[in-house]
């Protein structure tokens, strides 16, 4: 169950500077870390986030074994039009979450 | 060194011995001198905790929103087809619990009222102490909850199961033969290696913690304690494990609910 928590202002005058904020949950599993049988525990990490505004790529960052689980992802943007923003997170695997938050600038 | 010297450090150290054996009986702090373990955290964690958008906990409670909307068990009935909306019906339940069960005459947490009801009313099966579905439907129904006083019921049924709490609490026990009290009622405020000692008052469980790097129950973090003071903990869901909880949750009655609540 990917679970995935998004904060937009859903209103914002233009030129506005706004926050977005985003929590995703996920194990951010190191692969360093041994189980309790003794074997390794194979690394599973999310390793790309991607902000579009409208189609246009507004954020990206890669992500590391070092970042914790649950990664919490906050970043500023210009409030320039009303429309949608599109954020995708890409594990090691290339299995993609999407999701949406619609925002209205006047 | 002359052995007139060697005896009185010896028997220097002998009493400094004693004097710390000596403090047996802890006392218990005045209830306005309680406070919420977040007071005791760093800045930076205390804002992540008071930031729904950044609180971890909070995928968890969306999770359980998600399972009490589930249909479960061959009654397939959700949570919600008989207690309806839980921010209206489920608001200051988590802060009377663990309660006494008359069929049970004995108190249960939070956790297994939520696992009697998918038994016996969802006839579903319980789900695992820990798992991540109770954990969300827990903090899910304990966020409802969030800044109301702590209210467990102190009737002539419960009071013997807070006394059996307290008498956990202030029993020394492990390799360390160290009590609960002794940290947590004379210490805390003082340091343990880099840390502040808390209170340890249970306000806001199932929390979020940052070396778990998951949610977890009061139960999970008692039987860490208790691993930490070497003693052996006692099992998920035994008597005595939630007597100690009755007795937690007593002990901070009136002080407002946090779930889901951060701590490092």
């Amino acid at each position: 169950m990917v679970r995935a928590l998004i904060h937009v202002p859903s209103t914002a005058k233009s030129g506005e500077v706004i926050e977005i904020k985003t929590l995703i949950s996920h194990v951010m599993e190191t692969g360093y870390r041994i189980g309790v049988t003794g074997a390794p525990i194979p690394r599973d990490i999310i390793d790309q986030f991607v902000c579009t505004y409208n189609g246009e790529e507004i954020f990206r960052a890669q992500l590391f074994p070092a970042i914790a689980a649950n990664p919490f992802i906050s970043f500023f943007t210009v409030a320039t039009a009303s429309g949608t923003l599109t954020f995708s997170w890409t594990d090691q695997h290339g299995a993609t979450q999407v999701q949406t938050a619609e925002i209205k600038v006047e | 060194m002359t052995t007139l010297a060697a005896f009185l450090m010896r028997f220097a150290a002998l009493v400094t011995v004693f004097l710390v054996a000596g403090r047996v009986f802890a006392v218990e702090i005045p209830l306005n001198e309680r406070r919420s373990d977040s007071e005791f955290i760093s800045a930076d964690t205390r804002a992540m905790q008071n930031d729904d958008a950044a609180n971890p906990g909070m995928l968890s409670v969306a999770d359980g929103e998600a399972l009490w909307n589930a249909k479960a068990g061959t009654t397939n009935k959700s949570c919600a087809d008989c207690h309806g909306d839980a921010t209206a019906g489920m608001k200051g339940v988590a802060a009377r619990y663990p309660a006494v069960i008359p069929a049970q005459s004995r108190p249960v947490d939070l956790e297994q009222r939520i696992n009697m009801s998918r038994v016996a009313d969802q006839k579903a099966a319980a789900l695992p102490f820990e798992s991540k579905e109770l954990l969300a439907l827990t903090a899910y129904i304990g966020r409802q909850s969030r800044g109301m006083p702590i209210a467990v019921k102190e009737d002539a049924q419960s009071k013997k199961f807070i006394a059996a709490g307290r008498a956990i609490f202030e029993r020394r026990q492990g390799q360390l033969e160290l009590s609960c009290a002794q940290c947590h009622d004379d210490n805390w405020g003082k340091k343990l290696a880099g840390n502040l000692v808390p209170q340890a008052q249970p306000t806001g469980y199932p929390i979020y913690r940052l070396e778990w790097q998951e949610l977890g129950s009061l139960q999970r973090r008692l039987r860490s304690c208790m691993s930490a003071m070497r003693a052996e903990p006692y099992d998920f869901g035994a008597p005595a494990l939630v007597d100690l909880e009755f007795f937690l949750m007593w002990r901070a009655r009136g002080m407002a609910v946090e779930t889901p609540a951060v701590r490092p």
